[in-house]
């Protein structure tokens, strides 16, 4: 891709033959056209739009759900790229060039850390999954052989004998095994359906209906965004030479995906260790509140609810040397000074970036809390909303004194899966006055960053 | 056979160089671990980390050959090795590489059963104790398991071997497995897990479909073979009035649990014994079942058994390909036993309780070779450790069969019986 002057192409003169056979791509080719430097931010900016509304639709409805749709099609309508939920353009406009070469611009901007990358991996998969499954199903064979993915379903006799089990795993739609036609692949090409348990496996192969073969695609189609990602990110330096375009990269991560909360100069040093315990019954959220009474319960925390609530502190202001005395003051309480320095201490110092390959490790947001790295037994990390039992939340609120409303908005938020929600009306339940109703909380370090905002505006 | 003699911590720099010189199977390990020097690099690639005396831990360590390993572990004596993963270049050169182009490449897939993970279900023991009470949860988890692992993926080559004190690991060590990515062993953990939530989740497990999938039926049968012996006759898991109160706390059907409730304080339920508790749930849970107005959970019972039973594997092991994992055939420094291999179709007769210490097949070895110092018999073989080395053995050479099966130039001298 070739990046122009600033100079803006006319816009009648946008028929590109792209050469495309299918207006759905998992992007294997790098676009060959010149754009200006504008375009170049614009069709970017245009594309965050869209995926940030994929990851909006995905935190208040059901992937897949009627909800999601409508909300997902109402965003990208009012983007520039509002045909791609359509399915009838050809690949010869301008929408499905746009769309080409902005994926690729924001695999630039997105190739840059790990967080970076498993959101943009995340939302360009579940973007691709709402545009596939528009196609009918003409379309959608034809993508599976456009891109090499077509497969033979197993002979009738095979399906008699494994009968009972295809339908034992089909789950909701147990009814249709008997009349669908299923697909005999190896396990490793649907990773998503083994991982849910939502396939019938036998000696290393998944016997997948056809409905489900866009795991496939999915599989698929994440190992090599996967692979090229990195591969970008260790062509990066090249790039960095090119001073046009990267300050506009990372100012768009920034931009549209909030703070990461990562190396906070501002505020270091100005919390010590000794400050911890007012300030999480004061600003803490609900998570990082249940992680250190945990600790100071148990004078210990497993291995993640370490990282969970040390990063949150890092990224707070705690320096290293207060976590450290922070940490082991509470830990010493049960252990041996010595077992301390020796087992926990290099941990936090690997959380700062002074160990290891020293990467500087960003506070956990609450998508990644909520989605990744359940709690287990003697776990206290996670989220409250999301890792609670009902009726333990419900008490744990009245007995912080939340008033039946709130607490009734919070439980129905919960048990709808809107954990975030829940969240933040935890938040106007207890900083009584405040009223954001369009905020929404999205990370532990943000939520105490509004707590503390709110009580110095009331000192003032 | 010499008495078992007490182990004693304190020992263990005297054992160990004695132990790494005469009995650990370097010749087995390095077959292994070679897989058939295809590729070539696969061993010298590997990655090792040594925990030292007073806790010196140093990683990135790799080997040229057998010889060399041989000889940085005598001279090294670990108290604990870990095996980590093949990486793009040798781990000991690793700084000489560019950060971003040193890369995990593969490893075994492994998993991790630890009996601290089951401290809300066992009323016997906690921490890192077992006993021959609560032991059979590891013999239903590896049955579990390796059957899983074999019927389901397809896994021919599984090393499974007791961690020394509290627990069992598994390596899976077919190519498939070694070259799965970080998301395909999270997924291959996540079918196999049921049990979730944390200290806030009461309730872990829920079967909330109409048919269950065939892995879960064939794990249930697992369970329930087992479970009176174990829960009921073991654990006396409904033993008293807190233990009635946690079982019932599984069941979401009010109603079903408040008649539940109300029952074992009646007539029926005198004898006080978890047999009789557990008969009176039965047939309770049964009848409301069957009535027309039941909208509660179908497996009520199986989610209990499952709660009570079912492995409880640590996903954050064996997602990562890069994650280090202690070797077989290393010595747990606090009981002093050998971390050895065990066959999982015979896991109901392995007694960890009997598993030798190191100073017991040292003991051993003196005393057999003060008989007869002049057979060429391997040390190991003279020991007790001779039938779990055999495990091994059975375990490396079918590997070896799928190297041969494809053809693969291999040398005449690593075939012969060098161990």
């Amino acid at each position: 891709m070739l990046i122009g002057s600033r100079t803006k192409r006319p816009k009648n003169s946008k028929l590109i033959k792209s050469g495309a056979e299918h207006r759905l791509q998992i992007y294997k080719v790098p676009p060959k056209e010149t754009v200006t430097l504008q375009e170049f931010e614009e069709y970017a900016v245009e594309r965050l739009k869209v995926l940030k509304a994929i990851e909006n639709a995905g935190i208040r409805h059901i992937r897949g759900s009627e909800d999601y749709n409508h909300l997902v099609e109402k965003e990208i309508k009012k983007t520039k790229l509002a045909k791609i939920i359509r399915t009838d353009y050809s690949t010869d406009c301008e929408e499905f060039m746009i769309d080409h070469i902005s994926h690729f611009i924001l695999r630039l901007a997105y190739c840059r850390s790990e967080d970076l990358k498993r959101w943009f991996l995340q939302q360009e998969l579940d973007l691709f999954r709402f545009r596939f499954l528009k196609e009918n199903a003409e379309d959608k064979q034809k993508f599976l052989k456009v891109n090499s993915l077509d497969y033979n379903p197993i002979s009738e006799d095979e399906k008699q004998r494994v009968l009972q089990d295809l339908m034992a795993s089909a789950g909701r739609n147990s009814t249709t095994a008997d009349t669908n036609e299923y697909f005999k692949v190896p396990f490793t090409e649907v990773l998503d359906l083994v991982r849910g348990r939502k396939v019938f496996l036998s000696r290393g192969f998944a016997y997948v209906p056809k409905d489900d073969m866009i795991s496939i695609l999915i599989t698929h189609y994440r190992a090599h965004l996967s692979q090229q990602l990195a591969m970008t990110s260790r062509a990066l330096p090249q790039l960095e030479e090119d001073n046009r375009l990267l300050p506009m990269l990372s100012g768009l991560s920034k931009r549209y995906l909030g703070q990461d909360y990562s190396s906070k100069k501002s505020n270091v040093g100005k919390i010590t260790a000794e400050m911890i315990d007012s300030l999480s019954k004061q600003s803490f959220p609900p998570c990082m509140q249940n992680l250190h009474q945990s600790m100071k319960r148990d004078h210990h925390l497993k291995h993640g609810g370490r990282m969970q609530y040390g990063l949150f502190l890092k990224g707070i202001g705690l320096s290293l040397e207060e976590a450290l005395r922070f940490w082991r003051t509470e830990f010493t309480k049960a252990m041996d000074g010595d077992k301390f320095d020796k087992q926990y201490s290099y941990n936090i110092r690997h959380n700062y970036g002074k160990e290891g390959k020293r990467a500087d490790y960003t506070p956990y947001s609450c998508n990644k809390i909520i989605m990744s790295n359940a709690p287990g037994p003697g776990d206290n990390h996670g989220c409250p909303f999301r890792h609670t039992d009902a009726d333990l939340l419900a008490q744990k609120l009245r007995l912080q004194g939340i008033s039946k409303d709130f607490t009734d908005k919070i439980m129905k938020y919960t048990r709808d899966g809107h954990y975030q929600i829940a969240c933040k009306y935890y938040f106007d339940a207890t900083h009584s006055g405040v009223e954001e109703p369009d905020v929404n909380i999205n990370h532990p370090n943000q939520y105490f960053d509004e707590s503390q905002h709110f009580y110095s505006g009331k000192k003032e | 056979m010499t008495e078992k003699s007490t182990y004693d911590a304190a020992s263990l720099p005297d054992l160990l160089p004695i132990y790494y010189k005469k009995l650990f199977p370097y010749g087995l390990y390095y077959r292994w671990l070679n897989y058939g020097g295809v590729p070539k690099s696969y061993f010298t690639n590997r990655e090792f980390s040594f925990t030292l005396k007073d806790d010196v831990y140093i990683r990135y360590q790799s080997f040229a050959d057998q010889q060399e390993m041989e000889k940085e572990i005598q001279k090294r004596c670990p108290y604990k090795i870990d095996i980590g993963a093949v990486f793009s270049h040798k781990p000991k050169d690793h700084k000489t590489v560019k950060a971003a182009a040193f890369q995990a490449q593969e490893k075994e897939l492994v998993f991790d059963i630890d009996m601290t993970d089951y401290d809300d279900v066992r009323t016997c023991c906690s921490g890192a104790d077992i006993c021959e009470k609560c032991w059979p949860l590891m013999q239903i988890a590896v049955k579990i398991l390796d059957r899983a692992l074999e019927e389901d993926f397809g896994f021919e080559h599984r090393l499974w071997v007791y961690s020394g004190r509290r627990g069992v690991h598994c390596w899976v060590c077919d190519e498939t497995a070694r070259k799965l990515s970080q998301n395909g062993r999270t997924a291959v953990a996540e079918y196999l897990s049921l049990v979730k939530g944390g200290e806030h989740q009461n309730k872990k497990i829920s079967l909330d479909t109409t048919r269950l999938h065939p892995f879960i039926s064939q794990s249930l049968e697992i369970v329930k073979a087992r479970f009176y012996d174990y829960a009921v006759k073991k654990q006396d898991f409904l033993g008293d009035e807190e233990n009635h109160k946690k079982v019932l706390s599984l069941i979401t059907d009010e109603t079903l649990r408040t008649e539940l409730e109300k029952n074992f304080t009646s007539k029926e339920y005198e004898e006080n014994t978890s047999k009789t508790a557990w008969a009176v749930l039965r047939k309770h849970v049964e009848t409301k079942k069957s009535e027309a107005n039941y909208k509660g959970s179908k497996y009520v019972l199986e989610e209990i058994m499952l709660q009570y039973c079912y492995p409880r594997l640590d996903v954050n092991v064996s997602k990562g390909v890069n994650h280090l994992l202690k070797s077989p055939f290393c010595v747990h420094p606090k009981t002093g036993r050998v971390c050895v291999p065990i066959d999982p179709k015979k896991i109901d007769e392995f007694d960890p309780m009997a598993v030798p210490t190191i100073s017991d097949i040292l003991e051993e070895l003196n005393s057999v070779e003060k008989e007869d110092s002049n057979k060429k018999t391997k040390e190991f073989n003279k020991t007790s450790l001779k039938e779990c080395t055999q495990v091994f053995e059975r375990f490396v050479k079918k590997l070896e069969e799928t190297w041969k099966g494809k053809g693969k130039m291999i040398e005449q001298s690593d075939m012969t019986m060098e161990f």
